[in-house]
């Protein structure tokens, strides 16, 4: 077995187990802290794929961003010395048998579908690729994006301002 | 590829493993005596000898240090978070050193030549954030989590003028591999991107940019290995020693070390994005002086220096208020790069 194989398996089960210790953790920092771990699996899946880009990405976004954000609010939204917030589960019956119902649509689509399996093209400059691509077919998309970005910014500074006075 | 271990032992799984370790005898090495000279250097600036008991200079005083901190108990206070408080420091320090992993230390040894360098030390050094956090919350003590987010406001904060001032040589470069970087400025001192980079005599005038990108470039990761001036997270007049508190021993000795690790690692960006990296100041003069050895001692001697200077700064300047912190960030140096970018844009469109 090549060890990218293993590592594959190694992330998986990283993956999941952290994914598992996210949903089931009644403390809700400790779920912050196992979901460190699935965001971090899921960026050695996306080496694994040779897609580096958007592995670094990930761990730069979600990982140095989303995830300290998320931290920083849980901490300020309770009392910071001994915090006291927890999950509760509710309507078990209802979640399990919807949940159920997704995992066995999923799993029919994944038998059914057949799977093209060939090796990634090594790309060299993905980069600059990508940087093409956002500059000329995908121009529109890109500048809306960023439009969208800078009217939250602007629409979060201006809630922040309120509570002033 | 980038690395002369691959040509010797092939390219197996053994090799792989095999990279890292000089790199990581460096940099013990390197924190063993990193300590030793930030002790003499405070005591020269303050006309004091310093340490000098344990050898004629002192030589042995640092891990004489490491021997009592191992010997030390672990002491885990008994409302704290047992395995994040455990797993914390290593998470520092892993972090850390994987950002180690694109430095180029000679033109035949970096870990692993990535097309994406730049990027990915920007991305990788930026989740030591997560282990300040998870050992602030962890240690179940006020000041400490204070300090924790008091660092990681202040890492992301500075990340953006860190990344801004890098990009400016990035567009120059037109690469974010690390080893290519070091490759365009061959050639002379005079080639150096602090000096303008490579090209006709018309790039002298970018001298002024790239200075002001580069002294940014280093207040800003000086802000984000939380030295003094910018040592805000374990001020001790206010939070004791911010996440340090509750640490003992050999946990306390792992953010100790990845402090020294990450104050060589961004010094060691520094030097590959503006003074050449392993290239030597005289260029082609003495072809021996640039020779694969050679360029190993131009790199640590250039990134030492700035680890000098981050001391001597430490001990000259008192620390800025976190007030004074942040509007510096946001309303001095983060429009000053803008202005740069621009300007390096300008000259590109216009050469």
């Amino acid at each position: 077995m090549p060890y990218t194989t293993i590592l594959f398996y190694v992330l998986a089960f990283i993956i999941v187990a952290s994914a598992v210790l996210v949903v089931f953790n009644k403390n809700v920092i400790h779920s912050a802290f196992a979901l460190f771990f699935t965001l971090f699996a899921v960026s050695g899946i996306y080496v694994l794929l040779r897609a580096d880009f958007i592995a670094i990405t990930q761990i730069m976004v979600y990982v140095g961003g989303i995830l300290i954000l998320l931290i920083f609010g849980v901490m300020l939204t309770t009392k910071i010395t001994d915090v006291e917030l927890k999950t509760k589960n509710l309507n078990v019956v209802p979640s399990v048998i919807f949940s159920l119902g997704i995992v066995i649509i999923l799993i029919f689509v994944i038998l059914s579908t057949k799977w093209n399996i060939r090796m990634a093209p090594e790309s060299e400059e993905t980069v600059s690729q990508i940087g093409k691509a956002l500059l000329t077919t995908y121009l529109l998309p890109f500048e809306i994006a960023s439009v969208v970005l800078l009217v939250a910014l602007i629409g979060s500074a201006m809630f922040a301002r309120k509570i002033k006075d | 590829m980038g690395n002369i271990l691959t040509q010797w032992l092939g390219d197996n799984l053994l090799t792989f493993i095999l990279i890292p370790v000089p790199v990581l005898v460096w940099v013990l090495i390197f924190a063993l005596y990193a300590v030793l000279g930030e002790r003499k250097v405070s005591a020269w600036m303050q006309n004091r000898i310093g340490p000098n008991r344990t050898d004629k200079y002192g030589l042995l005083q640092t891990m004489l240090d490491v021997v009592k901190l191992i010997q030390k108990e672990l002491i885990i206070p008994n409302r704290a978070d047992r395995v994040y408080f455990r797993i914390a420091p290593y998470i520092v320090f892993t972090a850390t050193f994987m950002g180690f992993a694109v430095l180029p230390f000679s033109s035949v040894f970096i870990g692993v030549d990535l097309n994406l360098g730049l990027f990915y030390f920007f991305a990788i050094t930026s989740l030591s954030v997560i282990g300040v956090l998870m050992a602030g919350w962890s240690s179940n003590n006020k000041s400490s989590l204070f300090g924790g987010m008091r660092t990681v406001a202040q890492i992301v904060s500075y990340e953006i003028p860190t990344a801004l001032s890098a990009i400016v040589v990035v567009m120059l470069a037109g690469t974010l591999s690390m080893q290519r970087f070091a490759e365009i400025q061959s050639g002379g001192i005079l080639n150096w991107y602090i000096f303008g980079g490579p090209g006709s005599l018309i790039k002298f005038i970018l001298i002024p940019v790239m200075v002001v990108s580069a002294l940014i470039l280093f207040i800003s990761t000086l802000a984000e290995t939380n030295r003094t001036p910018f040592d805000l997270t374990e001020a001790d007049s206010e939070l004791v020693a911010g996440v340090h508190i509750e640490y003992s021993g050999m946990m306390f000795a792992m953010f100790f070390l990845a402090e020294y690790a990450q104050m060589f690692a961004v010094s060691g960006i520094i030097t590959t994005l503006f003074l050449g990296g392993w290239q030597s100041p005289f260029g082609d003069l003495i072809p021996f002086l640039n020779s694969p050895v050679f360029q190993v001692f131009w790199f640590l001697a250039k990134s030492l220096f700035l680890v000098f200077v981050q001391m001597w700064l430490r001990w000259t300047l008192p620390r800025v208020r976190i007030d004074q912190l942040m509007t510096m960030c946001w309303k001095f140096l983060i429009p000053i790069t803008l202005v740069d970018l621009f300007l390096v844009a300008v000259y590109m469109i216009l050469t």
